[in-house]
């Protein structure tokens, strides 16, 4: 496959990027995403010049680490996938294809494609765990009788790896998918009770210090989702939040 | 009240509750409008009612104004945040792959909403309020004192094509809105869950039908008048 790559360049987090073509040939649609990149790059360190940094670490889609806005879609055009799930086989022979970083205020570009996206630990520092006593005589959980349909639904929020393509997507840069899976994992099971009231409160007022924007319930997060994260943990943690106000 | 609206989660479940108002509101209305079609005396006897009770007058009518204002405030404020948190847009962004146009674009059919409103004021409420309040004429008579003079009053406005395209394209925006608005709502109360698909179908047929209906009365009184 040849292709025209359009590619976000950006120096460091202080220079102003701009969008850079290069022509690129001998893609085997067989090829992940990332595998295209990594052609691209030596041929880059061949030539003398810098490579491309993007972020990237398992390459089988668990991690949360690979992000990229392909062709206007936060992990390309595929669903369900993340970029290094994604193969150039998506792709036609003699495609111009857009690469940037994923963007938003609370994802500060450090370098090219690469965004910080430390304001979602921050989140998560925030209440996003369940306090337990460690001293050898932990209860096992699965000692806790748990219903299915329960489980089955905390374990679908659980799947959220915190890619930040939510809030890629989002036309308002809301973070609130990733929040909503968060709280919902912990709120749909005993073991997230107890600090259920607090977990919402403070995970919902980091987010907002971080500047995500507000959610207008447009639904893209979940389709570009790579996990399938539902919209309905949005709707959860409006009901836990209204639920905690309410308890004060 | 004033740190739940400054949550983002909390504007979202203002502007839901606000929005439940006014959809609320738009099906009373659209009840009494529909009666001009079948039953010119039953509209303006309950225009009249609706014109003259102090509960509706001086407490529902007040209520309405500041549901209003607060929607439309509330979502130029949001939309402007919203801007703001992506300072650096995308060259290339593929919307359509994932959202609605009408889930986008509330601030421009909101907009457009908003323009028709101040014309309907012009036209209907600002009238009515100069008739009772300034003139102090709480009769709801025509001049000659033969009938109310509500159901008049309606056609005399249909008759020019200009304001009935106006109006039709208003109520066609109203129906844009509201077919993102009405399950945008409820999601943001929290009501998305196995027992809630149902409204989803609910939503857009009322999104549909209602606009539908307002713009069925107001053809139907052009048409009427020009024959």
């Amino acid at each position: 496959m040849k292709l025209t790559l359009k590619i976000w360049r950006q120096k460091n987090a202080k220079n102003k990027g701009k969008i850079v073509e290069y022509p690129i040939d001998g893609i085997s649609p067989d090829m992940s995403f990332l595998e295209m990149l990594d052609v691209l790059n030596q041929k880059l360190i061949t030539e003398g010049e810098e490579p491309v940094a993007f972020d990237h670490d398992c390459r089988e889609g668990i991690c949360g680490s690979c992000s990229l806005y392909i062709n206007g879609e936060a992990h390309g055009p595929d669903r369900r996938v993340t970029t290094c799930q994604l193969h150039m086989r998506k792709f036609k022979d003699g495609d111009t294809i857009f690469i940037e970083p994923f963007r938003a205020n609370a994802f500060p570009v450090i370098k090219d494609l690469i965004v910080d996206r430390s304001a979602f630990d921050r989140i998560q520092h925030a209440g996003g765990f369940i306090s337990v006593n460690t001293s050898g005589n932990t209860q096992d959980g699965n000692a806790i009788p748990i219903s299915k349909h329960a489980a089955d639904e905390a374990m679908d929020a659980a799947t959220c790896i915190g890619c930040g393509a939510c809030v890629a997507s989002c036309k308002n840069s809301s973070a609130m998918l990733f929040v909503g899976a968060k709280v919902s994992q912990y709120a749909l099971l005993p073991q997230g009770q107890v600090e259920a009231t607090d977990r919402v409160q403070n995970m919902v007022a980091q987010m907002d210090l971080e500047g995500f924007g507000n959610c207008t319930n447009t639904g893209a997060c979940e389709v570009e989702c790579p996990k399938g994260i539902s919209l309905e943990n949005i709707a959860r943690m409006n009901r836990e939040l209204i639920k905690a106000n309410l308890k004060g | 009240m004033s740190g739940f609206l400054k949550s983002s989660i909390g504007r979202k479940i203002a502007m839901a509750i606000s929005a439940f108002f006014l959809m609320v509101f738009i099906l009373q209305h659209f009840a009494i409008n529909i009666l001009s079609v079948f039953n010119p005396d039953a509209f303006n006897e309950v225009s009249h009612f609706m014109g003259t009770n102090p509960l509706v007058q001086f407490v529902l009518q007040p209520v309405l104004i500041f549901g209003v204002v607060f929607h439309f405030l509330m979502g130029f404020v949001l939309e402007f945040k919203n801007r703001a948190s992506r300072r650096v847009s995308y060259a290339v962004n593929n919307g359509n792959a994932n959202s609605t146009w009408m889930s986008r674009n509330m601030i421009y059919s909101g907009g457009f909403i908003l323009v028709f409103l101040v014309i309907h004021f012009i036209d209907f409420w600002i009238p009515e309020l100069n008739i009772k309040y300034v003139t102090g004429d709480t009769s709801g008579l025509l001049a000659d004192g033969s009938d109310y003079r509500y159901f008049e009053e309606l056609q005399h406005k249909f008759v020019p094509l200009w304001r009935v395209i106006l109006y039709c394209v208003g109520f066609i925006f109203l129906s844009l809105h509201l077919l993102h608005g009405f399950n945008s709502a409820f999601q943001s109360v929290g009501g998305n869950n196995k027992y809630t698909n149902s409204l989803k179908g609910f939503g857009k047929a009322y999104a549909v039908l209602i606009p539908l209906g307002f713009i069925v009365i107001a053809l139907f009184h052009f048409f009427n008048n020009s024959h």
